[in-house]
């Protein structure tokens, strides 16, 4: 096969030992970038730009060092979710909702295990996905106008409500908080700036990071604060690691459909431009729960509900390098960064990429086959050195976490101004987390509202205002009518089984993981 | 940072490799900072990082230059940082391009005025392409803007930028040097950049695109799209020597998204003429010569008054046609 052979020639240009320490070096602060609260994996690519600039690395060498700092962040991720219920980056955030509770119950070492595996998993199948797939995936990536991108944000809003444990009522608030947030800044369909109060810093928005950071990392020291580490956080004394490291074979197996279904939704999710990787964890996650949820116990510590996102969120990572390299397109922030780095190295990707620069395509796909190859050995080992963090105790850890945080947002915008968006982000986490309104959806609501919006109004201009296309091609009448299923089946099979039972849906429910 | 950062950080990227830098005039910078108004990886950032490296390469400033992201507002934070707080800072300059002027003259840097900054000078400028799919009917420029004419309602036009934004007034600009009077009834759809806006070119959802000449190219090469006319005063220069301008179909309209910078307003004269003759020596160096070839950029040499007036001349035109189609009042 052609792919194939191409792949040889790859792992040929990437098996040097400059491109491996390079790949080494960059799946390790990759880790490390991604597990840190506020940084991401598009600010970890952005940092080490200039570092590889100052090295004056060719092309090649360079992109694979980035690239390896892209998976290594998405693996990275996870860590602090699982750890500290604090996303290391949006796309983690689904992880925090089974991945904490498992570590609360003492199987921090399993969860981390089983996130790794899947992790692995997702990212190994989307780059084979990425080496045989490309040309067809751009085909269907085209055929995504912006009424289909519209049905498909709509049906990941339709699922929101099955996500939340205790109250679907309270999620619905907590993701119309979200939508709400994202309404702040330049409309770009009108160019007018809307609920910025002339303030600038507001022109832009709210960036997701400043309100994951604020309603996660710093709502939990406000948290901590007002307990005076009586209680609650992370680090809570009697949390004990009494789960294995290793996850048994069971559980492997138990697991394997959630992380098969979760690379599957995720990979899609990233090669189309408009959606990304935190809509591919998220849906991941709400499918996963949908198909397997039998007991309920999704939200309390389930293996699959960390499988799953996991999974989910790495495919996105492979799949959104397809657009970005056959048709240079960005699906997502870092795959951004990624294209402006080719491009100052005199590489433009499109569709030629493949024919005219085959050497560092393929180079760079051999170099995410021996990362993630590398992340997987190097994250098991150290698994039950992050368990230890656990460990930590917690008036060490929220003053760690509290200086990790403001340096992150500092450290990317430069702006006080973020500081102060970060408290008030903080204030207002915590205090949704008193009143049980969950904090994901809030987050979910900031990210998708704004890309749901924005493709609705540009179909609207497109079709001179007429509702009937938004429903005009078999792609979106399918995404609506899995839309409308997914929000209406819950609510009437909820209705069966609390006859029979007699119990309200709400009793049977298990404790809010926050 | 949409399109317009990302394009003018490319860009700027290029043509910051240029080195060079006289040290006539007594001044030299004890600490030189380059602000990017963007976050680390946004098109003003690259500008500012590789400019900063060649002039530190070239020996044109001591030691080295520092890169300073300052996020926000599209460029508006710095800009009120400089105004208000860095005012007499002589080892000061900061990135720019359409994207700036753009917001200056639709006061979206709320209070702030071109006149509060010192304008150093520009270092390229990559010229606006109108384009249509492959398969398109259309084959001039004429033919769009009849298309248009006839009926307004047919033709979605899709760009990088916001509704007001540069990609959507080079449309406008065309539109308007052809005769088209009520330019509001011209649809553009906003898009995260260009190549989301090309991407819809070809999956259909639009009928023509509007972005730069080096967004364009690789679709063009690939034969996905045709450019319609290329709005430069004359034809570009190597691979982009085959498109056709709009003034030889007829239309006479220029739109070129020019990169360069500014430096704080109260800066000594001797600052003052130290960065211009660097971003001049950097502008004429051999290096900064093939950066521009690779990337499509096309001359635009201009430096400190001849600069400043086409900044005037830049901003009053986009409040012009803002005017227009009421964006502003």
């Amino acid at each position: 096969m052609e792919a194939l052979s191409s792949l040889a020639d790859g792992f040929s240009v990437a098996f040097t030992l400059q491109n491996l320490f390079l790949a080494f070096v960059g799946c390790f602060l990759g880790t490390i970038i991604g597990a840190l609260p506020g940084l991401g994996p598009s600010n970890g690519v952005a940092i080490l730009i200039p570092l590889a600039f100052t090295l004056g690395l060719p092309a090649t060498p360079a992109i694979i060092l980035l690239t390896s700092v892209y998976y290594g962040a998405m693996y990275g991720g996870r860590i602090s979710s699982i750890l500290l219920n604090i996303p290391g980056d949006e796309p983690a955030m689904m992880t925090t909702l089974d991945g904490y509770p498992m570590a609360m119950k003492g199987h921090a070492g399993e969860a981390l295990a089983i996130s790794g595996i899947a992790s692995f998993i997702g990212s190994f199948v989307a780059t084979w996905g990425l080496v045989f797939l490309a040309p067809v995936l751009v085909a269907i990536a085209l055929l995504f106008g912006p009424a289909e991108y519209f049905a498909l944000y709509v049906l990941a809003f339709a699922t929101l409500g099955g996500l939340s444990a205790k109250n679907q009522a309270k999620s619905a608030l907590a993701a119309a908080i979200g939508l709400g947030i994202a309404m702040i800044g330049v409309d770009g369909q009108t160019g007018v700036p809307r609920f910025s109060f002339g303030e600038v810093h507001l022109y832009d928005g709210i960036d997701f990071l400043v309100a994951i950071v604020g309603l996660f990392a710093v709502s939990e020291v406000f948290l901590f604060l007002e307990h005076r580490g009586e209680r609650s956080g992370p680090g809570e004394d009697k949390v004990k690691i009494t789960g294995r490291i290793m996850p048994p074979v069971s559980m492997l197996k138990d697991t394997a459909g959630a992380t098969g279904r979760g690379t599957m939704i995720g990979f899609v999710a990233g090669v189309l431009p408009g959606a990304g990787a935190s809509l591919g964890s998220f849906l991941a996650y709400a499918f996963e729960k949908k198909w397997s949820d039998k007991d309920k116990s999704f939200g309390t510590g389930n293996p699959k509900g960390i499988a799953a996102p996991e999974a989910g969120n790495n495919a996105s990572a492979g799949g959104a390098l397809v657009p970005m390299l056959a048709l240079g397109v960005p699906g997502s922030g870092t795959t951004a960064v990624l294209l402006a780095m080719l491009l100052a190295l005199n590489i433009t990707p499109g569709p030629l990429l493949f024919t005219q620069n085959a050497d560092v395509v393929w180079g760079l796909i051999a170099a995410l086959f021996i990362g993630n190859v590398m992340l997987l050995i190097m994250n098991l080992p150290l698994i039950a050195l992050f368990a230890r963090v656990l460990l930590i105790p917690v008036r060490y850890l929220m003053p760690a976490v509290a200086m990790i945080s403001f340096v992150s947002v500092y450290g990317i915008s430069g702006s006080t101004f973020d500081i102060t968006m970060v408290v008030l982000f903080g204030v207002l986490g915590w205090f949704l987390r008193k009143i049980e309104v969950p904090t994901v959806p809030v987050v979910l609501g900031i990210l998708l509202g704004n890309a749901m919006e924005v493709n609705l109004r540009r179909e609207m201009t497109i079709s001179n205002g007429d509702l009937w296309a938004l429903i005009d091609s078999p792609i979106s009448i399918v995404l609506w009518l899995l839309a409308i299923g997914g929000f209406v089946f819950p609510i009437v099979m909820g209705q069966i089984r609390k006859k029979p039972a007699g119990i309200s849906a709400t009793e049977k429910e298990m404790a809010d993981p926050d | 940072m949409t399109s317009l950062a990302f394009r003018a950080s490319i860009t700027a990227a290029l043509l910051l490799a240029v080195p060079a830098l006289a040290q006539d005039g007594g001044f030299t910078p004890s600490n030189p900072e380059c602000i990017a108004p963007a976050a680390a990886g946004g098109g003003w950032d690259f500008t500012c990082r590789q400019v900063g490296k060649t002039m530190q390469d070239l020996e044109l400033v001591p030691g080295t230059v520092q890169v300073t992201n300052m996020a926000g507002g599209g460029g508006g934070v710095a800009y009120a940082e400089v105004v208000n707080k860095r005012n007499d800072s002589n080892d000061t300059f900061v990135a720019a391009s359409t994207a700036t002027t753009t917001r200056l003259a639709q006061g979206a840097y709320p209070g702030n005025t071109m006149d509060q900054v010192r304008w150093l000078g520009s270092v390229g400028a990559d010229y606006g392409v109108i384009a249509v799919a492959a398969d398109s009917e259309m084959e001039t420029l004429p033919d769009l803007m009849d298309a248009i004419k006839s009926d307004p309602t047919s033709i979605s036009i899709g760009g990088g930028s916001a509704v007001g934004g540069w990609d959507h007034l080079k449309v406008l600009i065309a539109a308007d040097k052809a005769g088209i009077e009520d330019l509001r009834q011209i649809k553009y759809v906003a898009f995260d950049g260009g190549g989301e806006a090309v991407t819809q070119l070809l999956g259909g959802s639009l009928q023509a695109f509007t972005g730069d000449a080096s967004e364009a190219k690789g679709f063009v090469d690939s034969g996905d799209i045709k450019v319609l006319a290329v709005l430069a005063p004359e034809r570009l220069d190597g691979d982009f020597a085959d498109f056709e301008t709009a003034k030889e179909q007829g239309i006479d309209a220029v739109g070129a998204n020019w990169r360069g910078f500014y430096a704080p307003g109260g800066i000594s004269e001797e600052a003052y003429e130290y960065w211009v003759g660097a971003i001049e020596e950097t502008y004429a160096s051999e290096e900064w010569k093939q950066v521009m070839a690779q990337n499509g950029l096309a001359p635009l040499d201009l430096s400190g008054e001849e600069f400043n007036q086409f900044v005037a001349d830049n901003i009053q035109e986009i409040q012009e046609i803002s005017k227009e189609i009421g964006l502003i009042q």
